[in-house]
């Protein structure tokens, strides 16, 4: 059927196969990283040190696994709902290489210690600009076939497709600007708390755009293809949309609490960042309503435990995140493990597991065959969870045992603890959390062989089939 | 309605995020970095100063340490005076950094001697036990000057001949430690808010031999890495033979001796664990 329509799937299959590569990738340096915590001798100058592959772990998860899955769905996905072929597989083919020249560039800079130091937007000019280019073929792309659409009306998934395309370019475009020395070196454009303001504007906002909006997209769409009843409700859909894209970007300077900018920059960026919870919220009431009278799907149907489990990470993080993003919670917790536990409760719970869904879901039906072990998948599922709970709990437990320890004073007023005593009492979490990262990696690991399998599988039978 | 027009739809979610934008990030331009917060005495960067930033950029040093102060007790009284938006108008990037996986740097200028953060450097828990930091001898190579001009010139700091001549035979370690040595030093309130003795300097120990084992331990903990486990000095100077009154030791291990690149650790130690120290090295002669 596929065929007949003329849609655009091998591009869809190369972005899904590479995505998953950069996504073990991602995941191995975080675990070696978080040896290297807890190990310093791990640590191998010049190259491999931590605070030069920090940078690569969180580039190859946002950019390598996240926006790769984010291009093979959404090329997927916008070709469905408009049913419509893509407007130019050639330029998507040019995009895929693109893609992969981009994330290894950016790996290989990045060990090398050619880094833009702003977090999420380390890569230097020459490699961001390369960025842009391919963002730019990427929207073309998705633009113009949304434009010749076959459906007339757009279904939400494709609203938050087109947030993201106009929301990325814009954050990604401010804050790279910069003032270029060498092809290896610039300066950012702005200076001290000018240079935070854009950059916590941009950091916050990545969430927005890159890790919030692309996965709502995915989890509409696969939602009601996974379980054959349609979304809870388009106008609760259209209300949540509009609020969380114009409130989002008031927010980032909750990351710059008690930090030197403006009073009432930071006080805005709290007071929006509280009222989130509300369009977070309804999308996750839309998820589950749209389960209602099929709650025992949980049961049966595994596509369904990664989607609902995914939708509820969301909730729990749009929860905690607006409570961080309280002056006096912040001034407890921020700066401590309590973060990377929160940040991960976002990247392993709710972006991975939509995408898992997604490509359980996709992968069978690209190569006309089915998924070679729901056995595996559900192996994959306890082993992911499992690692990333273990992560976000024992940071979580760190974190808030660090501030505790950080702020304890003696009756003289002076502070019980030097900085080094409160780190040592980490050694422990640090040592659960590098567990709770190998279990993750297992999990992965069973993942990737059951769609290896799966795809080999329909190649053997492909091959049956035309002898 | 605009679910049926896509480049309205675009057109319109465009302007819902730019508000937010508009507001938070591009407005505050106007209020951040104003020239009625500048700071005089907050000076640009040298050539040598710029390569070590450049150096502490390269090695990703802010994805553990931060350079902010907060107006937090717990932070003040740690780091000293909280950060203010003028200290920074030279730094571009910032490096406020978001994790403290190591303390916050925004006041380590002038804390320890050059020689502290060698051997630091070179092996960090030599000088701080169970420390996690990377090791970073491999900087004693030559620093590359062949961009210092050109980095200034982008900066558009003042700098002249002799400042680049003086690049000449440096190293990336003497390029970073002379960075260390300038973040947080040229801020007027730096000094105040400094641990000061006030009342009385009694040793409420003297002569309370229960208390060296803690004294010792401390010792090893907080003072060893420069004046040397069995106080016979490296860093600083050899400790066996102090003659001075409880009260004059106590004073130099509470507030410090800037001039002399000894730290003041009143801040960490609070009085009565200064106290002990000062029973614990009165305690120790050479003969």
């Amino acid at each position: 059927m596929n065929q007949q329509e003329g849609y655009a799937d091998d591009i869809v299959k190369g972005f899904v196969i590479w995505s998953m590569v950069w996504g073990l990738v991602a995941v191995l340096v975080g675990v070696f990283i978080s040896f290297q915590i807890a190990f310093p001798q791990l640590n191998f100058p010049p190259y491999l040190t931590y605070g030069r592959l920090r940078p690569i772990h969180t580039n190859a998860g946002i950019f390598g696994w996240g926006i790769g899955s984010f291009m093979a769905f959404f090329i997927y996905i916008t070709q469905r709902l408009t049913r419509t072929s893509l407007w130019s597989p050639g330029l998507a083919k040019a995009q895929l290489w693109l893609f992969n020249v981009v994330i290894a560039l950016a790996a290989v800079t990045l060990a090398m210690g050619m880094n833009r130091s702003k977090e999420y937007a380390e890569l230097e000019w020459p490699v961001a600009s390369l960025v842009v280019v391919l963002w730019v073929i990427f929207a073309v792309n998705i633009v113009m076939t949304i434009v010749k659409r076959r459906e007339e009306q757009m279904y939400i998934s494709l609203w938050y497709i087109l947030a993201t395309l106009v929301g990325v370019a814009v954050l990604y475009l401010v804050n790279n600007a910069s003032i270029p020395v060498s092809l290896t070196k610039s300066y950012s454009a702005y200076a001290g708390a000018n240079d935070a303001n854009v950059q916590w504007w941009y950091g916050h906002n990545a969430v927005a755009m890159v890790l919030t909006t692309p996965p709502l997209a995915i989890f509409y769409y696969f939602l009601p293809k996974a379980t054959g009843v349609p979304i809870y409700s388009h106008r609760m859909g259209v209300i949540a949309f509009w609020s969380l894209i114009f409130m989002y970007l008031w927010t980032g300077a909750h990351h710059l609490l008690w930090a030197p900018v403006p009073d009432w920059v930071q006080t805005l960026a709290m007071a929006f960042s509280v009222m989130l919870i509300a369009p977070s919220w309804a999308a996750v009431f839309n998820g589950y309503f749209s389960m209602n009278g099929q709650w025992h799907q949980m049961r049966e149907n595994y596509l369904v435990k990664f989607l609902i489990f995914g939708i509820t990470f969301y909730g729990l993080q749009t929860l905690q995140g607006p409570s961080q993003s309280v002056r006096t919670f912040s001034a407890f917790i921020h700066f401590t493990d309590w973060v990377p536990g929160h940040v991960h409760m976002g990247t392993l719970g709710w972006v991975s597991l939509v995408l898992f869904a997604a490509i359980y879901y996709t992968i069978p039906r690209l190569y006309h065959t089915e998924i070679y072990s729901i056995g595996l998948a559900n192996v994959h599922f306890w082993l992911v969870l499992t690692g990333q709970l273990i992560f976000s709990i024992t940071m979580w437990i760190a974190g808030v045992q660090q501030a505790a320890m950080l702020n304890a004073t003696n009756p003289d007023g002076s502070l019980h603890y030097s900085f080094i005593e409160t780190l040592v009492e980490l050694y422990p979490y640090w040592h659960m959390r590098a567990l709770g990262g190998v279990i993750y990696l297992a999990g992965l690991l069973v993942f990737l062989y059951n769609i290896y399998q799966t795809i080999a599988g329909a190649k053997t039978q492909a091959v049956a089939q035309r002898a | 309605m605009i679910e049926k027009k896509p480049i309205i739809f675009l057109l319109l979610a465009t302007a819902t995020i730019l508000v937010g934008t508009i507001i938070t990030m591009v407005l505050p331009f106007r209020w951040i970095n104003d020239p009625k917060l500048a700071i005089a005495s907050v000076k640009p960067y040298t050539p040598l100063q710029l390569e070590g930033r450049d150096i502490y950029i390269r090695e990703g040093c802010n994805n553990c340490h931060t350079q902010t102060v907060r107006p937090l007790l717990s932070d003040t009284e740690r780091y000293g005076e909280y950060s203010k938006s003028g200290e920074f108008v030279y730094d571009q990037p910032f490096l406020w950094g978001s994790r403290r996986n190591g303390p916050d740097l925004a006041r380590i200028g002038g804390k320890y001697p050059d020689a502290w953060h060698v051997k630091h450097m070179k092996d960090p828990r030599a000088m701080v036990p169970r420390s996690n930091m990377p090791s970073y001898d491999f900087l004693n190579r030559p620093l590359d000057t062949s961009l210092s001009e050109k980095k200034m010139k982008a900066l558009k700091f003042p700098y002249t001949q002799a400042d680049l001549d003086a690049l000449k035979g440096k190293s990336e370690m003497d390029a970073i430690i002379a960075y260390m040595q300038k973040v947080g030093n040229d801020i007027p309130w730096r000094k105040t808010g400094k641990a000061e003795v006030l009342g009385e300097l009694k040793n409420p120990f003297q002569d309370n031999m229960s208390v060296l084992p803690e004294g010792q331990k401390l010792y090893a903990e907080h003072c060893a890495q420069c004046h040397g486990i069995e106080l016979k000095g490296e860093v600083g100077p050899d400790l066996r033979d102090m003659d001075q009154p409880d009260s004059k030791v106590f004073a130099t291990v509470y507030s410090g001796i800037a001039a002399g690149g000894m730290p003041a650790f009143g801040d960490t130690l609070g009085k009565e664990r200064t106290w002990k120290v000062v029973t614990y090295l009165k305690s120790v002669h050479k003969h």
